[in-house]
């Protein structure tokens, strides 16, 4: 029985074109599901579907998300968020403008505790404290008190971690958690990410567009092109075998660290064309369900 | 382990108050001192006429009169008494109508920056059609319409001023609206009021402080135009303006009248802008 289930998710601009069509994947309690594909695929938008903070500008026009059995859409605003809050967190993607400028990193990391679920504020800040040790900061006590500003941008994604794992959520949506990061940091990050998420058998959708970091990180993967589903696998499936021409081409245009001359292999020309006619197949469909 | 040698070493750096701090502080606190106890401060009467001592030069001049450190006006009224009850109407027209256009003018550019829809929609427009308004002529009408005082005046600034912080803030509200940390706290559950007033409006505190300042000097120059074509309040009272068009009467026998006014007007809208800008550099949290 998968924890998150998403259903013919469809997502469009208000009054303009398709975002994501009929998305549906499933992803179990503990397990790591992928999400890769290009720039506009579609990757953080199923993110933030199911984490409720689609733009204002966005909206949802069909399909389910299931979170524990329950469809989020179907409730209440209020109802869903509180049912959010108390069960799922964001990894965010930039370090550097996800925590708040103005507060100091205590309250950034229990307010959640404290003003949502009700903990005491020794409770919470002990709790805080040992997710830091957790994430291995150095001083957690000094980080607890420092303004996010005296902090470096490793520092800050390690806190940002931790403090997603706070109040022990069942899911965990990361967003490109290390594309803002440098090289030798990223490799930390993902392998804290990894530890952190198997000790605590969190669900994590993990959005990225980097298949090596899938490979490393991931049970399960969705390949997106233009909101669309092309492939839903098994990682190590898809890595031995990808079954999609796109994804088959994405996977080659990966380059090697072990053969640093090889020359870059972008999608062909003949791939995106007919992925985008698959698109145009599935609009054209939709179109004439419509009319009919 | 780039990432785990410590704090960084900006935090290290003890930053400094600064002579730009120092000094418009020290202006602002001299002369908010002498409006408060203007009747004691004063040397004269800033109404006392004596035809006698018209038009006496200031005290480093030959021909001064002992007692009359600025000189006086074509009507024998000492200068500095004038300046020093004047600066009472220009630091309650700034300090009043400055914060009151700053929360009129702040609330609706927060909201239309983070509420966004149509609360932004229509309070964008007003700002549009507002500013389209020639802000002098708008005043004068506004005075008209109410009759001269102080009430009016700080009515009018407010009326016409609050686009400025609407404006900015707006766009500040939206910068900050799109970082990941609205997006986290709207995960945690956080209401959308809560974030509004707990994320975001801690962020926009530097630039309002600062936009705060510079209101309270525009206030005290939009009062002197107000007093230099005579809509001010009550002409009796001194107020810088009012002594600023009296003295250009008279600028070629007592260029002292009208400049003397001027350099204090002209210090003390300076030194509000330096006021907000300095204090930004100190308490600003985050190092831009």
């Amino acid at each position: 029985m998968s924890y998150l289930s998403i259903r013919n998710l469809s997502v469009r601009l208000k009054g303009g074109p398709p975002l994501l069509r009929r998305v549906s994947l499933d992803v179990g309690p503990g397990e790591v599901r992928g999400l890769v594909g290009e720039s506009g695929a579609g990757k953080s938008m199923i993110g933030k579907a199911v984490l409720g903070i689609l733009p204002p500008s966005v909206e949802v026009t069909g399909g389910e998300i299931l979170l524990g059995g329950t469809d989020l859409l179907g409730l209440p605003p209020k109802d869903r968020r509180r049912r959010i809050g108390a069960t799922c967190a964001l990894i965010p993607q930039d370090p550097l403008t996800a925590l708040n400028p103005s507060h100091r990193i205590e309250p950034q990391i229990t307010d959640r505790l404290v003003n949502i679920l009700g903990w005491t504020r020794a409770a919470a800040r002990a709790r805080a404290r040992d997710l830091l040790e957790e994430v291995h900061l150095p001083d957690p006590e000094r980080v607890l008190r420092a303004y996010p500003h005296e902090l470096s941008g490793g520092m800050r994604q390690r806190i940002l971690i931790a403090s997603a794992f706070a109040a022990e959520p069942k899911l965990i949506v990361a967003d490109e958690p290390t594309t803002a990061l440098d090289v030798t940091v990223q490799k930390q990050i993902l392998k804290l990410i990894r530890e952190m998420q198997a000790r605590h058998g969190t669900a994590l959708v993990f959005v990225t567009h980097d298949l090596g970091v899938v490979s490393k990180v991931c049970q399960h993967l969705s390949v997106l092109y233009a909101g669309m589903v092309v492939e839903d696998a098994r990682v190590a499936d898809f890595f031995a075998a990808p079954r999609h021409a796109y994804s088959a081409a994405l996977l080659a245009a990966t380059p090697k660290y072990t053969d640093p001359d090889a020359g870059l292999n972008p999608v062909p020309d003949a791939v995106i064309d007919a992925v985008r006619a698959e698109v145009a197949a599935f609009d054209a469909a939709k179109a004439r369900r419509g009319a009919a | 382990m780039a990432d785990a040698k410590g704090m960084d070493g900006r935090s290290m750096i003890r930053r400094r108050a600064g002579p730009r701090l120092w000094l418009s502080a020290g202006w602002l606190s001299i002369l908010c001192l002498a409006a408060l106890f203007a009747p004691w401060v004063a040397p004269h009467d800033p109404l006392a006429q004596d035809l006698f001592l018209g038009r006496m030069p200031p005290f480093w001049m030959a021909g001064a009169e002992p007692g009359y450190w600025l000189g006086t006006d074509s009507l024998g009224r000492d200068v500095l008494s004038r300046l020093i009850h004047g600066a009472r109407v220009a630091l309650a027209v700034a300090l009043i109508a400055g914060t009151i256009t700053c929360l009129v003018g702040a609330t609706l550019g927060l909201l239309a920056g983070f509420l966004r829809g149509w609360v932004d929609i229509v309070i964008s427009r007003l700002i549009d059609i507002w500013m389209a308004f020639p802000p002098v002529l708008f005043s004068i009408l506004l005075i008209a319409v109410l009759g001269p005082g102080l009430v009016s005046i700080i009515i009018a600034i407010v009326v016409i001023d609050w686009t400025r912080f609407a404006r900015v803030v707006r766009a500040e509200a939206m910068a900050q609206g799109a970082m990941d940390y609205v997006s986290s706290a709207q995960v945690a559950g956080r209401p959308r009021i809560g974030i509004m007033l707990r994320e975001i409006l801690p962020n926009l505190l530097p630039t309002i402080g600062v936009l705060l300042t510079l209101e309270m000097g525009i206030a005290v120059i939009v009062e002197a135009i107000l007093s230099f074509v005579n809509l001010s309040i009550s002409t009796d009272d001194p107020t810088w303006g009012s002594m600023i068009a009296e003295g250009r009467t008279a600028i070629h026998q007592a260029w002292w009248v009208l400049v003397f006014p001027l350099i204090t007007l002209f210090l003390t809208v300076l030194s509000f802008s330096q006021l907000g800008e300095g204090l930004k550099d100190r308490f600003d949290p985050v190092l831009r």
